[in-house]
């Protein structure tokens, strides 16, 4: 920066090598007015400012307050790690880091059934792609509080259409969101299917990248459709995958507002399907503990960070960029 | 380069600052009107009820015509967003001058200094349901005028009690004749069920725990009630129905809003509050095959919780005066006259009962307002949501038979119990 500013009234840059300060001028005759860093700081300036003031300070402000004793009002006190060490002992967050494994786990077999649909999507010939593609993506543009609510009604226990149709093949079906053996799983299909669409159009991008000439290649040398599907298909499409992947593990380690709209306060269930997420409403919105509330916004930000760190470290061994 | 740029930005700050300030210190001045005198004023009015804008619109309006220079502005949130809102919106300096305020944050806010006290107001304390008093008073000091309130009563199915053969609920029934009566009204093959056991604080255990003799929370509002023998006992009454097969299952009353089994004529029997009338009667569907009873009596009476809303000012606000006036005249006579008329709910102003009442004459309403004599208080303290929120998480467990009630109780009454006493240490 200050051998920007240096540079631009007209001050000498002594310490520079002579040869990088002509490549430098070289590639600065090149450039139309229109190129200087402060076009592009103008640029970025305003998603830049958006970032600091929407997500950094809020981010710092949290870290901050997880170390106070904040009511309802205001009014915070410092009390140290006090908020940290009630949180590890607290019985409820392991029940919710279970709960929340669990869903992220199962939310993960949308990532393969993702592929699978694009892929079909995919083969040549097939008719009317559009209309399936969009039938697909019809739940991403749907208000999630819809999807909640015409869900509730499929899985209801006594007149839902999930039960009726079981009971037509003869099987006696449960009351899936207020056992507590199932309700998880259920809001995690009602996840999948509602990310379905999103990830299907990213596949289906990364799928119509791959030239044709390398399935041409494999099918001359006698390659079936399932071998090419694995050999080639899958790791020319890892970046997708990798990207999909790490997106979904973090939407689904935030997950909350299924959870909240499916289940009703009064939920047996309740207990076997709170997320993370949930406790931190809980200890924030209706226990009026604020401090506790953002310790844990702030542990999950951090398993969050040391996951994706995980699965960047990991692409090496399995991510093909061409 | 950077510096300069600061600099240009704080100089237009401060221009815009200087015009705002401008702008605010030529506004009061600039026009006196006539009436009671005085600055122009206006005063934002928080309410949660879409039901009840059209009524608290005439309410202000007719302050406006006391005093001339005071308009009021109704601000409308979903209840679902109205206390998040209004805590961020309060804890910001920017909350709304008069609000509406309900039992279980009425002690959370009169503790944090958030609202103005309305003794100066010369409001007539006689005039409303002492339980309501009660219930709005902090420290001696009356924070909340009492706006309306709600009793619990039975509402009855009629077509289902004819077709079983069974005689309407009547004064002076009992929790025996409401067990035989939900016995003889379930019907399994037809799917249909005696009554409705709800988990439901206001409109199920509050009113059984005291008619069994018991207390949620003690009058002083630092110990649990749960602990007791009769609080288990009125816990047992509303199991007792799931457990003969009387009352859908907890399950299944999650799947399908106990409220919503009635309405479809598969629950016989529904305990629930005056607010739910207006919107009865104007079911077509079940209008005339409904009526209302009085709660059944146990061994301790036929006690019903009294809860309702008063109108609080805001102590922060601009013009505080103005605001302590307008929370005081909203649940004043007028105010409840016009609250009455519209029959949305029953007026906290004594007197003013009947003409809700007379509102919907198919239905016994006197039954709510007879409830009065003994109704109970609504259990609160100072962060009352802490303790609910265990209530529904234990009794959900409760009701759904995965807990025992003796363990459950218990478990509540511990939990409850450290919360109260974590309250007082604040």
């Amino acid at each position: 920066m200050s051998e920007l500013i240096a540079r631009r009234t007209g001050a000498p840059v002594s310490e520079t090598p002579r040869g990088r300060l002509r490549a430098l001028g070289a590639r600065r005759r090149g450039r139309s007015p229109g190129q200087s860093p402060w076009w592009a700081m103008a640029f970025i300036g305003p998603t830049a400012v958006g970032l600091l003031v929407f997500y950094l300070w809020p981010t710092v402000r949290t870290f901050i307050i997880s170390f106070t004793k904040t009511g309802p009002f205001g009014g915070s006190q410092f009390v140290g790690l006090d908020n940290y060490v009630a949180l590890f002992q607290d019985p409820e967050l392991l029940g919710a880091l279970r709960n929340t494994t669990v869903y992220t786990l199962v939310a993960l077999i949308g990532i393969p059934l993702a592929i699978g649909i694009a892929a079909l999507l995919n083969t040549t010939g097939l008719k009317g792609r559009s209309a399936y593609r969009t039938l697909y993506f019809i739940p991403v543009v749907t208000m999630p509080a819809a999807i909640a609510l015409v869900w509730r009604m499929i899985y209801n226990g006594d007149y839902g259409v999930l039960n009726q149709a079981l009971h037509a093949v003869g099987i006696q079906g449960t009351s899936w969101l207020t056992d507590p053996h199932t309700a998880l799983i259920a809001i995690a299909v009602v996840g999948i299917w509602a990310g379905l669409g999103t990830n299907i159009v990213i596949f289906l991008a990364g799928l119509q990248g791959i030239p044709d000439t390398i399935m041409e290649a494999a099918d001359l040398d006698g390659a079936g459709p399932i071998r090419k599907f694995f050999s080639i298909t899958i790791p020319l499409l890892s970046p997708s995958i990798f990207f999909v992947s790490v997106i979904s593990v973090i939407g689904a380690l935030q997950v909350f507002d299924l959870v909240y709209m499916m289940l009703g306060r009064n939920n047996p269930a309740l207990r076997d399907t709170e997320t993370v997420v949930y406790l931190f409403y809980q200890a924030g919105f209706i226990n009026n503990e604020r401090g506790y509330a953002a310790a844990i916004a702030f542990l999950l930000l951090v398993i969050i960070l040391i996951l994706t760190v995980v699965q960047f470290r990991l692409q090496k061994k399995w991510v093909h960029y061409e | 380069m950077i510096r300069s740029g600061i600099g240009r930005a704080a100089a237009v700050i401060a221009v815009a600052a200087t015009t705002a300030a401008g702008l605010a210190a030529c506004s009061p001045s600039s026009s006196s009107s006539g009436g009671s005198g005085g600055d122009p004023v206006t005063l934002t009015y928080a309410i949660w009820d879409q039901n009840q804008q059209p009524a608290m619109q005439k309410i202000a309006d007719a302050f406006h015509k006391e005093h001339s220079n005071v308009t009021v502005k109704i601000q409308l949130t979903p209840n679902k967003e109205y206390w998040t809102k209004l805590q961020t919106s309060v804890s910001g300096g920017s909350g709304p001058d008069v609000f509406w305020m309900n039992g279980p944050h009425i002690q959370l806010y009169a503790s944090n200094g958030v609202l103005a006290p309305l003794d100066d107001q010369k409001i007539d304390a006689a005039a409303y349901p002492k339980s309501l008093v009660d219930l709005y008073t902090y420290d001696g000091k009356l924070y909340g005028a009492p706006k309306d309130f709600d009793t619990i009563a039975v509402w009855y199915n009629k077509a289902l009690f004819d077709a079983a053969g069974v005689a309407y609920p009547k004064v002076g029934w009992t929790w025996a004749d409401m067990q035989a009566d939900a016995a003889k009204l379930t019907d399994k093959v037809k799917g249909t069920y005696g009554i409705a056991a709800s988990q439901y604080g206001q409109e199920n255990y509050y009113d059984s725990i005291p008619q069994a003799g018991g207390s949620v929370i003690s009058a002083d509002h630092k110990k649990t009630g749960y602990s007791s023998p009769e609080a288990l006992k009125g816990i047992q009454f509303w199991l007792d129905f799931i457990k003969a097969g009387t009352s859908p299952t907890a399950q299944q009353m999650t799947d399908t809003a106990p409220e919503d089994m009635f309405l479809s004529g598969k629950v016989a029997m529904l305990q629930t509050g005056s607010w739910a009338a207006v919107g009865y009667a104007g079911n077509t569907d079940i209008a005339d095959k409904v009526n209302v009873a009085p709660l059944p009596a146990g061994p301790a009476g036929n006690q019903s919780v009294i809860h309702g809303l008063s109108n609080v000012a805001n102590a922060k606000s601009a013009h505080v005066d103005a605001a302590k006036q307008f929370a005081a005249f909203a649940s004043g006579k007028e105010a409840a006259q016009i609250q009455a008329d519209t029959g949305t709910v029953i007026p906290a102003y004594q007197g003013m009962q009947d003409t809700w009442v007379k509102s919907m004459p198919k239905y016994d309403l006197q039954v709510y307002i007879d409830a009065l004599k003994d109704a109970v208080p609504y259990p609160v303290s100072k962060n009352t949501s802490v303790w609910t929120q265990y209530e529904t998480d234990i009794l959900s467990q409760v009701w759904a038979g995965t807990v025992d009630p003796e363990t459950g109780t218990k478990q509540l009454a511990d939990k409850m119990q450290a919360a109260l006493d974590s309250e007082q240490k604040k």
